[in-house]
């Protein structure tokens, strides 16, 4: 029999699928996700299964939608909020930060949500429909943040997403959506909040990288491999919290670090993972922590523009072949 | 009586109103052509059935003062000045273009034309343009803004918000509801409860009027009522268009859930043959200088084209040139 493949969408549908089925707490809410499927067809059949209650459609109002969510989820629910471009969570940001994220800590009531974002670039869509927007919310306490980069993961992490207790942002990468394919994940696939994955074994220096970013440092790891470099990839999945104990163990094994990300670079992940491997592996390190993100720029729209903005197979590479003759 | 919707539009401000309207129908033609053979990349939104509003409210401004149009409002921009040239080659990312290939679609601004450049978060501009009012108001300006939302936009915080401080400040403000019967799939009864979205300017404190957002000259005297009120101190007032939305959300929606018969009837309304056939009946223009008309504009915009085609993208490292003012 030959193995069913799905692409990185249906594999979000298939989890919300699975998990609304498993808990009838479990309710998806956000603009045109109903009769229409949303923007990217995600909720797709959703409607004629769980009917209007549960999958439902809002007005447009982000900061209602997340809102009414933290809310929801105080009274037992599961809520899984669309945005419907990651760029929108903006209007939600007071909910998100200072809300969702506190309840717990202050008065011991946990808030399990998920905001479902749609994020990243390359596909000249200006700068209001590829933004890469984890940061801003990577420094507030209290939040999960995931960003799965294959199939499996998107399946695995969003199931997880959804039964962990606390509010958890799941950065969908729409580069992704249609381009990411595999065989379908079988129903107990979850994968475990704050696990990386070691998407390539080797042993001259470690990519740290996640979302769209682990396919073109597996292409760049593959490039290097013919002149004679072994490259370690390293995808984190988790970003907050993220995997320490097994960067810092590559840190150590392949003494060079690169991080690579979609999103800017000031202020970054990779800014946080560096600073971390300084303080806790600095001696293993043979060369300084290098870092390809995106350049400081709101994302551009004009072609020649975005491609010069967002790292690539060869920056990624460029980047390696200088850590490693360091 | 026969001069009902003609009060206060003389034949020259009805010329001139219908010159921009078909303007911007050709103009949007054009566009839709250029984006199936591919040369529009990412998105493209249009604004067709919504001329009158956009070109009808934005004529009754004097210089000095300032609109934020929608992502439909290619024709208010129109009237603000902006060329065909200049539009296209906004539109196609060229560093000639307004926002230098940074930004996509008519995301333009220009304080010398009173152009807010809008954000793609729906209701944040028309905010800004409140803000411009603050400012005239401080600085015993003679100038009036105007935002403009469509009806899904109104159930964002920010369209609240800003009626009702422009209305505690008196401030010399108006907002134009684009009532287009849609937000993308979302019709009127999943977006508001109330009856008519010009209702909720009782509860501001403001006057507020539902009109019919197909006649031009209806629209271009409601609204000038409103700026002559709000230049000689009177404050803001609330103005809902009734229109119909004629395309899909954006050229890639097919619009699947807008019944036909709605589509239809809609469609003999269109609000650049309405206007017409009233020129026409009044003596006021005939088919053959309205044909010359289309034929010195359909030739405007095929020079436009032509040129911004030719026109070269921004070089990628200029990616980083502009993100702080000198
Ligand atoms: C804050 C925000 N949320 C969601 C979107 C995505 N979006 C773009 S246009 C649109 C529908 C807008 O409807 P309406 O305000 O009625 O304007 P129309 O497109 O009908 O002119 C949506 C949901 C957005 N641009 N901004
Ligand atoms: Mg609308």
């Amino acid at each position: 029999m030959a193995e069913q493949l799905i692409t990185y969408v249906d594999a979000i549908r298939q989890a919300l699928l699975e998990e609304m089925r498993r808990d009838e707490n479990v309710f998806c809410m956000g603009e045109d996700i109903g009769a229409f499927g949303g923007a990217f067809k995600i909720t797709k059949g959703l409607l004629e299964e769980f009917g209007e209650d549960r999958v439902i459609d809002s007005p447009i109002c982000e900061n209602a939608i997340i809102g009414l969510a933290v809310g929801a989820s105080l009274c037992g629910m599961r809520p899984v909020v669309e945005m419907q471009f990651a760029d929108f969570v903006s209007n939600g940001f007071n909910q998100i930060v200072n809300n969702a994220a506190t309840t717990y800590y202050r008065w011991r009531q946990p808030v399990p949500m998920v905001i479902r974002l749609p994020s990243g670039g390359g596909l000249s869509a200006g700068p209001w429909h590829s933004q890469n927007n984890e940061a801003w919310f990577f420094h507030v306490p209290g939040l999960k943040i995931v960003a799965p980069s294959t199939t499996a993961d998107a399946h695995g992490l969003l199931k997880s997403a959804i039964r962990d207790n606390n509010p958890v942002l799941y950065f969908e990468n729409k580069y992704l959506y249609r381009r990411e394919k595999d065989a379908l994940p079988p129903e107990d696939n979850i994968v475990e909040i704050g696990k990386a994955r070691i998407a390539r074994e080797g042993s001259d220096a470690t990519v740290v990288t996640y979302a769209s970013m682990v396919q073109r440092s597996l292409e760049a790891a593959e490039l290097l491999e013919k002149e004679g470099l072994e490259i370690e990839v390293i995808d984190l999945r988790s970003l907050l919290p993220w995997d320490r104990q097994s960067v810092l163990a590559s840190a150590k094994k392949t003494s060079r670090i690169l991080m690579v990300h979609e999103a800017t670079k000031t202020g970054g992940i990779g800014a946080e993972i560096a600073a971390s491997i300084a303080e806790e592996a600095f001696e293993y390190l043979d060369a300084p922590l290098r870092r390809v993100c995106s350049h400081d720029t709101p994302v551009p729209y004009a072609p020649p523009l975005e491609e010069f903005f967002m790292p690539s197979t060869e920056k990624i590479a460029d980047a390696l072949r200088s850590l490693c003759s360091y | 009586m026969a001069a009902k919707t003609t009060v206060g539009v003389p034949r020259e401000t009805a010329l001139a109103l219908y010159e921009k309207m078909l303007l911007t129908r050709l103009f949007e033609h054009r566009l839709d052509l250029m984006y199936k053979g591919g040369d529009i990349l990412g998105g493209m939104l249009l604004g067709t059935g919504n001329e009158a509003v956009s070109v009808g409210a934005t004529s009754t401004l004097s210089k000095g003062d300032i609109i934020a149009p929608t992502h439909r409002g290619i024709g208010a921009h129109f009237v603000k000045g902006e060329t065909p040239r200049g539009m296209m080659l906004q539109i196609l990312g060229r560093a000639e273009g307004g926002t230098r290939g940074r930004d996509n679609t008519q995301h333009q601004g220009s304080m010398e034309l009173g152009v807010i450049g809008m954000i793609s978060h729906l209701g944040a501009t028309p905010t800004t343009a409140a803000g411009c009012a603050l400012a005239f108001k401080i600085k015993k300006q003679n100038n009036v803004a105007m935002g403009f939302t469509g009806d899904g936009a109104t159930s964002l915080g920010d369209f609240h918000e800003t009626l009702n401080m422009a209305s505690v400040m008196k401030l010399p403000f108006i907002m134009i509801i684009e009532n287009n019967q849609w937000a993308y799939s979302t019709p009127p009864s999943k977006q508001y409860a109330c009856a008519k979205l010009a209702d909720r300017a009782t509860s501001y404190g403001m006057p507020g009027f539902t009109i019919d957002g197909t006649d031009v000259e209806l629209v271009y005297t409601t609204v000038r009522h409103a700026v002559d009120r709000a230049r000689s101190g009177g404050g803001p007032t609330l103005i809902e268009t009734i229109t119909m939305r004629l395309r899909g959300h954006s050229a890639a929606d097919g619009a699947p859930y807008v019944p036909k018969e709605m589509l239809e009837e809609w469609s003999k309304k269109h609000p650049v043959d309405l206007h017409k056939a009233k020129l026409i009946e009044r003596g006021w223009l005939t088919e053959a200088e309205s044909a010359a008309l289309e034929d010195r504009i359909t030739a405007e915009i095929e020079e436009a084209v032509e040129y911004a085609k030719r026109a070269p993208y921004p070089e990628g490292p200029t990616l980083l040139e502009g993100v702080y003012a000198d």
